[in-house]
Parts: C-alpha cells; sequence; structure tokens
C-alpha cells in the first residue's frame, strides 16, 4: 500500500509544487486581464449603501440652499482613481442643491487636478466662481493651516488660489472660519486627515464627515462611533454608495465591477495557494 | 550657548503652546495666531536644506559614477527643470501644466497602480493558514475583502442578514478593529504627551542633534 502511494503522489505532488513556484508573471497577467475587462462591460453589481456614507448623504442633503460647506480635497495622481470619484459625486450633490462650497487642496501634487475638477464640475451645474464656490489653493504645512483656518480663513489665505482677495468675493462676506461652515467634508488620501479630526474638530468642534482610500479606512471607524466624524466613505465603495444616492451612476460604480472581480480573483488565489502548501506540506510529511 | 538657546526656546514657546490653548484671551490668540506663522516661515528654510542635501546626494553619485547614477541625472534634471520652469513661468504656465498632467501624472499613478499586481502576488505566496491566528486573520482578510465589494453581496445575500459578508466585515471593522485601533491610538497619545512633556523640559536631547550629548 505504500509503495502504490509513493508511485501515485509524485505526479500529484509535482503539480502542486509546481503550482506553488507559479511564475509571478502569470499572477500579473490574470490581473491585468480581469481589471481590464469589465472596464469595457459595465455589470452594474448591486451596492448597498452603508449607514457611515448615508449619514454623509443626509447631512449635506437636509442643508438649506445658500448653505456654506466645506469641501478641502487632498489627493493626488496617485491615488485619484479612488477619491475623484468620489470628490465628483460629493460636489454634485452640493450644487444640485445650491450649497457654497469652500475648498481647498493641502497636498501639493493634486493642486492642479483638484482645481480643475472643481472648475468642472461647478460649470455642470452653471456655477459661478466667488458666488458659488471658492478655491482657496494650497498652503504648507497642513496642521498649522486648519488651525489658522479655524480662527480665520483670511490668516492662511488673504487671497484665493487666483490672487483674488477673500473678502472681495460675493461669497466669502461673513464668513470667517470653520463656525460659519455646516459641515467640513474632507477628501483625503493623506494622513494630513488626522490634522483634521484634531483640530477642525477637535480644538473647533467643527461637524466633519471624511473620505479615505480604501486602505486608510479601517484606521477611521474608531473616530466613527466616539462621534469625533459624522460620516466616513471609505474608497470606491463608498463613493460608489454616494453616486447611488444621488442617482448618478458615474466612474465609481463601473469601478466596482472592475473591483469586485479583481477581488474575488485575488481570494482565488489566496486559495490556490493554501491548497498547494497543504499539499505539499502533507507530501513532505509523508516522506 | 550652543545648547542653552534652543532648549529656552523650547521650554518658552512649549510651555505657551500648550496653555494658550485653555486661555480664550485675545491676546493668547493673536500670539498662537502669530507663532503658527513664523512655524510656516521656518519650515519653508528647512525646505531649502533639504533640496540642497537632495543635490548634494545626487551630485555626488553622478560624480563618482555609483550604481545607479543614471537614476540621479534624471533626479537633478527634473528638479531643476520643473523649479525653473515654475518659477519663470509661474504655476499656471502651459509648459508646467503639460509636465505636470503628461509626465508627473502618469507616473505616479502608474507606480501607485502597480500596487494590485504586487498584492495579487504577495496574497498567493505568503498568505498562508499556517497556525491558528495566521488562519483567523486570512479568514478575515477574505470576508473584508469579500464584504466590502459587491460581489460579496451576490455570494452571501441569500443568506440570513448576520451570515452575509457585507455585515460580518462591518463587524469586524467597527468591533474588534475599532477596539485594537483606540487602544493604539491611546497609547500612541500618551506616548506622545511624555516625548513632548520631556523635550519641553530639557529631559530628551537628541534633537539637538551631536550638541545634545555634550
Amino acid at each position: 500500500m505504500k509503495s502504490k502511494n509513493s508511485i501515485q503522489s509524485p505526479s500529484k505532488v509535482g503539480f502542486w509544487e509546481k503550482l506553488m513556484k507559479i511564475d509571478r508573471r502569470w499572477i500579473y497577467l490574470a490581473i491585468g486581464i480581469v481589471v481590464f475587462i469589465p472596464m469595457l462591460v459595465y455589470l452594474g453589481f448591486p451596492i448597498r449603501v452603508t449607514k457611515e456614507v448615508r449619514s454623509v448623504y443626509e447631512r449635506i442633503d437636509s442643508l438649506p440652499p445658500g448653505t456654506v460647506v466645506m469641501v478641502p480635497m487632498e489627493y493626488d495622481p496617485a491615488t485619484m482613481a479612488e477619491l475623484q470619484p468620489l470628490a465628483y459625486a460629493v460636489l454634485r450633490h452640493c450644487f444640485s442643491k445650491d450649497l457654497k462650497v469652500i475648498t481647498t487642496s493641502l497636498q501639493i501634487e493634486g493642486v492642479t487636478i483638484i482645481k480643475e475638477d472643481l472648475e468642472m464640475i461647478a460649470a455642470e451645474y452653471g456655477k459661478k466662481y466667488g458666488i458659488d464656490y471658492v478655491f482657496l489653493g494650497y498652503k504648507p504645512y497642513p496642521g498649522i493651516v486648519i488651525l489658522n483656518m479655524g480662527e480665520n480663513f483670511r490668516k492662511p489665505f488673504p487671497r484665493d488660489y487666483y490672487g483674488n482677495e477673500l473678502d472681495s468675493l460675493p461669497m466669502m462676506k461673513g464668513v470667517y472660519n470653520y463656525s460659519s461652515c455646516a459641515l467640513i467634508l474632507n477628501i483625503n488620501a493623506t494622513s494630513g486627515v488626522d490634522y483634521w479630526i484634531n483640530y477642525a474638530n477637535g480644538r473647533y468642534k467643527a461637524p466633519l464627515a471624511i473620505g479615505v482610500t480604501g486602505v486608510m479606512v479601517s484606521d477611521y471607524y474608531t473616530f466613527l462611533s466616539s462621534g469625533q466624524i459624522f460620516g466616513l466613505i471609505g474608497g470606491l465603495k463608498g463613493a460608489a454608495e454616494y453616486e447611488k444616492l444621488i442617482n448618478h451612476v458615474d466612474l465609481a460604480c463601473r469601478a466596482m465591477d472592475v473591483q469586485s472581480i479583481a477581488h474575488s480573483v485575488i481570494v482565488l488565489f489566496i486559495v490556490i495557494g493554501n491548497i498547494a502548501f497543504f499539499a505539499t506540506k502533507k507530501r513532505k510529511k509523508s516522506i | 550657548m550652543k545648547r542653552e538657546l534652543p532648549l529656552m526656546i523650547v521650554l518658552i514657546f512649549g510651555t505657551f503652546m500648550a496653555f494658550q490653548y485653555f486661555v480664550p484671551h485675545r491676546i493668547s490668540s493673536d500670539l498662537y495666531q502669530e507663532f503658527n506663522n513664523w512655524t510656516i516661515i521656518i519650515g519653508i528654510f528647512a525646505m531649502v536644506v533639504g533640496i540642497g542635501s537632495l543635490i548634494s546626494l545626487h551630485y555626488n553619485r553622478i560624480k563618482f559614477k555609483k550604481p545607479g547614477w543614471g537614476y540621479s541625472t534624471v533626479t537633478i534634471v527634473c528638479l531643476i527643470g520643473m523649479m525653473s520652469i515654475g518659477l519663470i513661468g509661474g504655476t499656471e504656465n502651459d509648459l508646467f501644466l503639460k509636465l505636470y498632467r503628461h509626465g508627473l501624472a502618469p507616473v505616479t499613478s502608474t507606480m501607485f497602480s502597480l500596487l494590485a499586481f504586487f498584492i495579487a502576488s504577495a496574497a498567493y505566496r505568503a498568505f498562508r493558514a499556517r497556525t491558528i491566528l495566521a488562519t483567523l486573520l486570512l479568514l478575515a482578510a477574505v470576508v473584508v475583502m469579500l464584504g466590502r465589494v459587491p460581489i460579496g453581496e451576490i455570494l452571501t445575500g441569500w443568506l440570513p442578514r448576520p451570515l452575509q459578508f457585507s455585515e460580518i466585515s462591518n463587524f469586524l471593522l467597527y468591533v474588534p478593529n475599532t477596539a485594537a485601533k483606540r487602544a493604539i491610538f491611546i497609547g500612541v497619545g500618551l506616548g506622545v504627551a511624555a516625548m513632548s512633556l520631556k523635550i519641553i523640559l530639557g529631559i530628551e536631547r537628541t534633537w539637538l542633534g551631536g550638541e545634545g550629548r555634550k
């Protein structure tokens, strides 16, 4: 019996061993294919809205027209794929409700993208600069800038991104600091989001929600349950939920198809890797 | 004096910044604003030092033809090129924006997107159920990965709600994850407070560099 096993096993185990040592380029190819194909065909997988995203939507939706909200955006080309769809969805919601939007970009690499995103969505809704939205731009040292804005926007930003004095902009009349804003929704791909929590909410008690990348999201549930933030939008999934809430299917909903299939394939790889691991381990023991 | 002066500055300003938080008077607020502005100005000087150090490092690599000196050439050319274009034409000039849109943006996007491939390869090779703890980690990762995307809904949507991947994923994020993170944050917070106090009182002096050890 033993000799029979020893005759049969080499071919079986050879297969698993080969699988264990598979060239990583096959894995790269598989991921490339499963990322590329769903981009061409929209499958429309179902998206369930979570309470942490719904709370942001409901808070914004309940604001009367003309209310000032602050949407600081800190993402760059590297994280644009995840956070740009969220920025689009949130700005669309704010402009469709005729809210006034103040934006900053405290991450240098993303200033140009954020300025263009803001201008593009504002143009979609026929919004005018200085009346419906203001872009304050970039200043170094986000922690200090956030603290200073808590006192007065004019301290770190005497002029906006385009060089206009803040007092010359109609929208900024009577708008001094966070207490003039109904809420802050920080869309952030950096650890700078901690400054917003510690200073804007902690020190100045500004109602704060955050939108962060998928890898960052698990860090911020603790602030959600403590009430320091009233909402949490995590990565592309959160953006897709927001798109669903505003009934505007766009980049995020489409990208969720890609992410769904890619995640499934990674899980499949993990399962195959473990089967191969145990099969080869069993063989080593028997030898 | 080389040691005493920085220690004195840290003691005075550190104590002021700690106490001003509790003093809602206008003078306190104005001083606080002023000091914050100083921080930004001093920080900008640090950038000059940083650029100097970067140029010096890469210049030496090129000069002595050290391995990878070609990349150092690219770094210096890009640094000086972008800086010159920005300084001469401003950050809104066409060439500067073109270099940003068609140079920097695709490069950084590509670097970040490579993560998906590396994660898949790493997951295949390293994510093994070797021990009970590793198995728990693996199961949690699989549930969260599937629960955070719509495919989880399709796979387990027919099950009772508490058994659906999205619900289990939410539970993992809200309860065990929050508990662990909170413990870490409290520990870090206490550590930062203790370290700040040591620096303000001059007990911790490593930040002074070589002078601090004398």
